[in-house]
């Protein structure tokens, strides 16, 4: 059936049943293949965008619950890579393999959306749905806290 | 690849690739006479376009490890342009043009730092002389900077861009022959540059092999026995067949044997393939996939059963001696004090981020692969033999890999995406779930060691004796259960033997990071640690101790120089005197339920130490506090904001290797997600400090030796704050969690 969405202020009308998790509609329907398939059961976070500002985990989020909601994906955050989030993760280096690293860009974005200066602990307390197998940590929380001087909290992602 | 197409340096003859790692570890006293290498050409890494613009090929393939930066790095240093001017483009499996493209081991900087310096160089050299003769002046009188060759006397300049297709013409000047930098006049090596793919991450760009998306294509799942090598013997495919978007249903019959040695690539497995317009909808068949299975003998084994075999095999006499030199019994009944332990580890999982995934076309009799692996030539070969098809028929690609950590040294994955593309005739994504990849992993073996050891009336180690029960079959231990007649304190200790037995094993075991050594650092390095308390010394002055004492020549060995691959004692004390240093080691406070703990490991030709301090609250949950990591891995650091990042690599997957385990009842894998088989949390993350001690070594790799000390460490601060000793993993076992 058609199902209408809104994403990265664009109007998407998809043909998909209702209980398909939003993230297999952005990957294999509309090709936004930035969005991470981790685990299936929201345990790693890889899946994460932002709907209506809220991080959530596409690959739980049936698309039937989300329509006329706005949904934005890395794609979304800028088509250039301008938005702070990613020029602080871009300046600090973050990502080895890099395939989380959209999902803990997408939490850190609305953590700083609600909380433009975080403290140390609600960092940690905001990015801990989001697994690194490889260990970036030390420099995810680099990079959100120079984001955060940057003044990431007057651009909405 | 095309490389016609792609080069502006037009191809010459191509060579064979093959590398021997042997020649490229030799000290640096060595690197000044190089012997011949694989005949690598300029051409084939490098093309200039008119512009100046320089894009060099990075052969291997790029998992996080950042060699898709440094490879390149080496060329455009001794080519000498400026980074800025750079790009980077991946190759195409293609071993014979561009020499091993795999990537493990922590080998790709070692193999790579002679011969693609060379490459470098030879290409520029290639300019210089194009340009001398245009200009009519000697060789000698030019220079080159930022990508110009430059004549004083006249004051000539000219850009690369201008001399490329002439360059490319000239032959090629032999590899051993060119002249290298002297290291201080370095302007990339030795400079952090940072990933060459991080601006396409952050902007979400489709760089892995899950993202790879044909016309046409259909997206495959394969259901598969959770007791390894079961096989299909009935099932409702008519049903699945009808379900929405399902195209295929094949049942795949498998060629692997069951034996008690399971190599690391033994043949397909059997399942149930189901091919769907979207992964969903193949995923969501799967659900209704009811399969009847014949489990086979893999159903009797179990992990409970296995640790009473274990319990009696230690007992036993030994089934093969590793090492064995002086007189360790006697050594033992003569010591003043002994001390016996017993330490467990479990078989684990890669997890890699990314799950398993292959993209493959088959069209006209020709195979095109989009694959995510570690060791791609093997997968090639792999899959000509499995799909009796010719090497020259197949393509493949290689995509940014989610995370290897060695899984990805094995091509099941892309056996299974080739297979069900050529049954089919449509290009097929093949993409594993998360539960398919956690219950059919190539797991790190698991182990059962009896140590015991004997300390003189001075508290100085005088016996060390090692029984390391694992799986294999009696002549082969399992794949990445190998322990090494060199495991330290072998060749310092003066009465030592090293044993192992082994238990049959129907199931897959492979290489995990640092292979082996991630669970015999703990083992060693924790022990070491409890002689230091027997022997009432400094567990860091007790360490450095044995590493003063005079060598033993280890039967076998006698008479052999010793090479990069032989412990170096005084490169393992440079580093735990460092990290001893960078953390207060010497001033540290002990409070109630908090200390510092150190272990040091040598492997993979990097030596490193590490130093944990931790809490430990009432109810046994352990918080780090703090990480100091120091490594030696010789003369260069060659990208310095990667390096570091393996550094923390290593310490934050170590943690995690402490509280995951991989179960099997009735044959079965317990495990399936990331709840029963955790990653470390950023919560749990402690500051991490990563220091270099640089040394008159060649430059060898970071992908291992950063992760084996943390496990140790970790355990010695829980031993010092606690007085409880931790010698079974994962922490849960020994009574302990992560807070």
């Amino acid at each position: 059936m058609p199902v209408e969405l809104t994403i990265n202020n664009v109007a998407k009308t998809v043909e998909v049943e209702p209980d398909t998790p939003l993230l297999w509609v952005l990957r294999d329907t509309l090709n936004l293949h930035g969005t991470k398939y981790g685990c299936g059961m929201g345990l790693c976070g890889a899946c994460t965008v932002m709907v209506a500002g809220q991080a959530v985990r596409s690959c739980l989020t049936q698309v039937s619950t989300v329509v006329g909601k706005p949904i934005t994906t890395i794609e979304g955050l800028s088509p250039d890579g301008s938005h702070p989030v990613q020029v602080a993760w871009e300046t600090i280096d973050v990502p080895q393999c890099g395939y989380c690293q959209a999902g803990q860009i997408m939490s850190a974005t609305a953590l700083l959306s609600k909380t433009p200066h975080p403290t140390d602990a609600e960092i940690d307390a905001a990015m801990s749905g989001n697994l690194c197998r490889c260990g970036t940590y030390p420099r995810i929380r680099q990079a959100i806290q120079l984001a955060a001087k940057s003044g990431v909290a007057v651009q909405k992602g | 690849m095309n490389l016609n197409r792609r080069s502006f340096l037009k191809m010459s003859a191509v060579a064979s690739g093959g590398f021997t790692l042997s020649l490229y570890i030799k000290p640096l006293a060595l690197a000044q006479a190089p012997p011949k290498q694989a005949d690598l050409k300029p051409q084939a890494f490098i093309r200039i376009a008119p512009d100046g613009t320089t894009t060099i090929m990075a052969r291997g393939p790029e998992m996080g490890q950042g060699i898709k930066t440094i490879l390149p790095m080496m060329i455009a240093e001794e080519l000498d342009v400026d980074w800025k001017d750079v790009r980077v483009e991946q190759a195409d499996l293609n071993e014979a043009v561009y020499g091993s493209q795999s990537a493990g081991g922590s080998t790709s900087t070692p193999k790579s730092w002679e011969p693609l310096r060379r490459v470098g160089a030879a290409g520029r050299q290639m300019l210089v002389q194009t340009a001398a003769q245009s200009w009519g002046v000697p060789v000698s009188e030019c220079t080159t900077k930022s990508g110009c060759v430059l004549h004083a006397a006249t004051g000539k300049q000219v850009g690369y861009g201008e001399l490329a297709a002439k360059a490319a013409k000239l032959p090629c000047p032999a590899l051993d022959q060119v002249a290298l930098k002297d290291p201080k006049d370095y302007c990339i090596i030795g400079k952090s540059q940072k990933g060459i793919d991080t601006h396409s991450i952050v902007t979400g760009k489709p760089l892995y092999g899950i993202d790879v998306a044909l016309p046409g294509m259909l997206f495959a799942v394969i259901e598969k026995c959770l007791v390894f090598g079961g096989k299909v013997k009935t099932a409702n495919l008519d049903q699945i067949k009808q379900m929405p978007g399902v195209r295929h249903v094949v049942v795949i019959d498998g060629t692997l044997t069951l034996a008690g040695f399971t190599p690391p690539e033994p043949g397909m497995e059997p399942g149930v393939a189901i091919l769907a317009d979207t992964w969903w909808h193949a995923q969501k068949a799967r659900k209704s996939l009811k399969v009847d299975w014949d489990y086979g003998p893999g159903a009797t084994q179990s992990s409970d059963a296995f640790a009473k075999q274990a319990e009696s095999l230690l007992q036993a006499a030994p089934g093969n001696t590793v090492s064995s030199y002086g007189d360790v019994d006697s050594a033992l009944k003569g010591a003043a004090k002994v001390v016996e332990a017993n330490y467990t580890f479990p078989f684990i999982a890669h997890a890699t981020l990314e799950p398993m995934n292959t993209t493959a076309q088959w069209k006209d009799g020709k195979l095109e692969i989009w694959t995510t692996s570690q060791a791609p030539g093997g997968g090639l070969a792999l899959v000509v033999k499995e799909l009796g098809i010719s090497a020259t028929d197949v393509t493949v690609h290689l995509c940014r890999v989610g995370g290897g950590f060695g899984r990805r040294l094995m091509n099941d994955y892309m056996v299974e995406a080739a297979y069900l593309a050529k049954q089919v005739n449509v290009p097929v994504k093949l993409l594993w779930a998360r539960e398919d990849d956690m219950t059919h992993d190539a797991y790190r073996a698991g182990g059962f060691v009896g140590l015991k050891a004997g300390l003189d009336a001075q508290g100085k180690l005088v016996a060390w004796r090692h029984h390391l029960v694992t799986y294999g079959d009696g002549k082969q231990l399992a794949p990445g259960a190998r322990i090494s007649a060199g495991e330290f304190p072998s060749g310092l200790a003066p009465n030592y033997a090293l044993y192992t037995s082994a238990m049959p094993l129907m199931l897959r075991t492979g290489y995990l990071r640092a292979p082996g050594d991630n669970a015999y650092a703990f083992v060693a390095q924790s022990f070491l640690d409890e002689l230091a308390a027997a022997a009432g010394r400094d567990p860091l002055e007790f360490q450095l101790d044995i590493l003063k004492y005079a060598p033993v020549a280890v039967p076998g060995e006698a008479g052999k120089p010793k090479g990069p691959q032989d412990l170096n004692p005084e490169r393992m004390r440079g580093v735990l005197e460092l990290v001893a240093e960078k953390s207060g080691w010497a001033n540290r406070k002990k409070e109630p339920g908090r200390a510092m703990g150190i272990a040091g490991y040598f492997c993979h030709l990097g030596y490193f130490a590490e130093v944990a301090d931790v809490s430990v609250d009432k109810d046994n949950k352990i918080k780090v506090n703090h990480v100091w990591a120091a490594g030696d891995v010789g003369s260069q650091i060659i990208n310095p904001i990667a390096a570091e990042s393996m550094g923390f690599g290593g310490v934050v997957e170590g943690m995690g290797h402490m509280q995951q385990e991989i179960t099997l009842v009735d044959g079965k894998v317990q495990q399936t997600n990331f709840h029963q088989h955790p990653l470390m949390r950023m919560k749990q993350i402690p500051p991490i400090e990563v220091y270099w001690r640089k040394t008159d070594f060649s430059p060898t790799g970071l992908g291992e030796p950063t992760l084996p000390p943390i496990l140790p460490a970790v355990g010695n601060a829980v031993f010092a704050a606690t007085g409880k000793r931790i010698r079974t993993l994962p922490l849960a076992k020994s009574g302990f969690s992560w807070a």
